[in-house]
């Protein structure tokens, strides 16, 4: 079995506010094995983002990183001091933002901004990764790439400045990019193409995604896995397919059952009652249970850990290799779940 | 890009129509210029003949012709206490607040960029919170007072510097004289410098470390950090850059500033430029010279409001595009 790209274990986050500590992050756990994609979908405020920054090594303060590991190829970095993250950061990770309008600087052309990022991370001389730089812009798809190298930023359309980001992003060709809600502030046909080229950019170079997202659509088209964050921890973790097809965790059921389809012929789509706990004021046990409604006794005390459930629910399809669940309805006794 | 020079260039010619008109205004409502002139047994038919041959009994739209005229050729007049042409006076006093202005603005601008920029990285360190403390009292103190104190402490206590004057001058061309050439006239320099700039340093400083802390909070700076950009690249490139926008507007806008209110700073140090000139004008109602300095000072503005937005389109890219609709 090959070895994952990144290897997180037990992260948590804490913000150090006026009010106390908040826990944005708690116990989240996951492996992405190269040339995977990971999606993370949640509501706001679930974590996703955080985890990503977390990774990359760009928590500011008053955010910590508060505990647990993060493994780049088996090596630790979530303890690196400053300057031995920054030389990993672009050339092993690379991150891409939500908003491809504020992602660039607005002062400096395209190909500046290219040619720095890769004469930081790579040998090359300043002639030859202008050449390097062509090379990304024609890869992402960006027409004429020898002419618009010179363009500065606000030349460029919403879609074609995330490519922009994506090349900027795949300067140093690095193992591992974190991608940040790409498609969220582009419309609706850009999207697919910045899918698209993220799936074939990975296909292509092997390189693990982490993709971050409330769009499940762009999930199921895009990711191979995917991991359903709530405040904070993940409720489940499995294969697209399954997780999509067949959820298991209450929450991950509301979350599908909110996706409208052209198939069912439904007149009201599913809606969670009540909305996420703020940070602050996260229920004891599963972070879930107020909203839950199949909650019992244990939910209340007891937090689940993500874990291979081990009875199914009557009337579900069997359980799926790799689909783990942070859940007490399948890790207890069946005759229980009756009651 | 020239259709927008040209915009700007009428936009201030209209202005400074304007600031004419005030300054002309002045001789109409300001007393009358002839009783200045004239003793008080000057026969009437004298003082006719003085109103006569000097236009004032022309319609005052021809009047302010005239007065825009001579303007235009640099003409004011005749200075009442001085009997010399105001012109002659004003390019004699020139050189003195000119260098101590710039001096001031050149002082202002690279301390407290550089005390902006410390205070906007290191914004915790017990340093950026003494710059801070300092820029509180620069901004609060008046200019007058910190001149004073400036004497008392480093002229009357240490002894170190000249209180006032501008020290030995050497003459530099046809008209110019320069302190910047002899030890005293460098010495004598700076207190006045410093005293003129202090607010202004304060004042850039707050604004650096305010737009730059608000620019390292920008997505563009993130994405640069997560590309794993040098920090000193991060900092002095990508941020710098972009807090230097607003900083240019102000720091252009207060250089008219600091030559305007270099008119208390000369009277604290008795420095001999164009203020302490204005100042003996105002008190002696001595109007040609007091519409010429209004004239000057209103130029001087609009001279540097047209370079700053001319700068903007080196800076910024984003605006040579708006400049060329």
């Amino acid at each position: 079995m090959t070895e994952p790209v990144i290897s997180v274990r037990d992260l948590r986050v804490e913000f150090v506010t006026r009010k106390g500590i908040l826990r944005a992050i708690d116990g989240v756990s996951f492996d992405i094995m190269p040339g995977e994609v990971l999606g993370v979908v949640g509501e706001s405020g679930a974590g996703k983002s955080v985890t990503g920054s977390a990774i990359i090594g760009l928590i500011e303060p008053p955010g910590r990183i508060a505990g647990g590991e993060i493994r780049l190829h088996g090596q630790r970095i979530d303890n690196l001091d400053p300057e031995s993250l920054r030389r990993i950061r672009g050339r092993k990770i690379a991150m891409i933002f939500q908003d491809p309008l504020t992602s660039l600087n607005p002062l400096y052309r395209v190909g500046e901004q290219l040619v720095e990022t890769i004469l930081t991370h790579t040998d090359l001389g300043p002639a030859a990764a202008r050449a390097r730089a062509i090379e990304l812009l024609n890869e992402v798809g960006i027409p004429a790439p020898e002419r618009r190298i010179d363009g500065y930023p606000h030349e460029f359309s919403g879609g074609m400045r995330q490519r922009v980001v994506i090349a900027l992003a795949l300067c140093a060709e690095p193992d591992f990019i974190v991608a940040d809600e790409p498609t969220t502030a582009l419309d609706v046909s850009v999207q697919a193409q910045i899918i698209a080229l993220i799936r074939k950019l990975c296909r292509e170079r092997g390189t693990a995604v982490m993709l971050v997202t409330h769009d499940m659509g762009v999930i199921a088209e895009t990711a191979d896995r995917v991991a359903v964050m709530y405040a904070g921890r993940v409720a489940e973790i499995g294969p697209v397919r399954d997780v999509v097809k067949h959820p298991l965790h209450p929450y991950a059921k509301g979350l599908m059952g909110a996706i409208p389809t052209l198939e069912a012929e439904a007149d009201r789509l599913v809606q969670i009652p009540g909305s996420m706990p703020r940070l602050s004021n996260i229920p004891q046990g599963c972070a879930f249970n107020p909203r839950c409604d199949r909650v019992f006794d244990r939910c209340r005390v007891e937090r689940p850990d993500p874990d291979i459930p081990r009875f199914g629910l009557e009337g579900e399809a069997p359980l799926m290799p790799g689909h783990r669940v942070a859940c007490h309805l399948y890790t207890r006794n069946p005759v229980e779940n009756a009651s | 890009m020239l259709a927008f020079v040209i915009r700007r260039i009428m936009q201030s010619a209209a202005v400074m129509l304007a600031v004419a008109l005030i300054a002309f205004l002045m001789f109409r409502f300001v007393g009358d210029p002839v009783n200045q002139m004239v003793g008080v047994d000057t026969p009437q038919d004298e003082v006719a003949r003085l109103r006569e041959s000097l236009g004032l009994n022309d319609p005052t739209i021809v009047q302010f012709g005239r007065f825009i005229w001579n303007a235009l050729h640099f003409n004011f007049g005749v200075s009442y206490q001085f009997r010399q042409p105001v012109t002659q006076l004003l390019a004699e006093r020139a050189p003195a607040t000119l260098e101590l202005a710039f001096t001031a603005a050149a002082f202002a601008l690279f301390v407290g960029l550089i005390m902006g920029v410390y205070c906007a990285l290191r914004r915790d360190s017990w340093l950026a919170q003494i710059f801070q403390a300092i820029s509180l009292i620069g901004v609060s103190l008046p200019t007058f007072l910190i001149g004073i104190l400036l004497i008392y402490l480093f002229a009357v206590v240490l002894g170190w510097l000249p209180s006032n004057g501008r020290g030995q001058v050497v003459k530099f061309g046809d008209w110019w004289t320069t302190g910047f050439l002899t030890t005293s006239g460098l010495r004598a320099l700076i207190l006045p410098a410093i005293t003129l700039g202090l607010f202004q340093m304060t004042l850039i400083m707050r604004l650096v470390r305010a737009e730059m802390l608000e620019v390292m909070r920008t997505d563009y700076i993130k994405f640069a950090k997560a590309r794993g950009l040098r920090t000193r690249s991060i900092h002095f490139g990508h941020a710098l850059k972009n807090t230097l926008i607003p900083v240019i507007t102000i720091a252009g806008l207060q250089l008219g500033s600091i030559i305007a209110f270099a008119i208390i700073t000369e009277t604290v140090f008795n420095w001999p430029g164009m203020g302490l000139l204005f100042l003996k004008a105002v008190q002696n109602v001595d109007i040609p010279i007091m519409a010429a300095y209004l004239m000057l000072i209103g130029f001087l503005f609009v001279l540097i409001n047209l370079l700053v937005d001319l700068t903007y389109g080196l800076v910024d890219p984003r605006l040579r595009i708006a400049m060329r609709s």
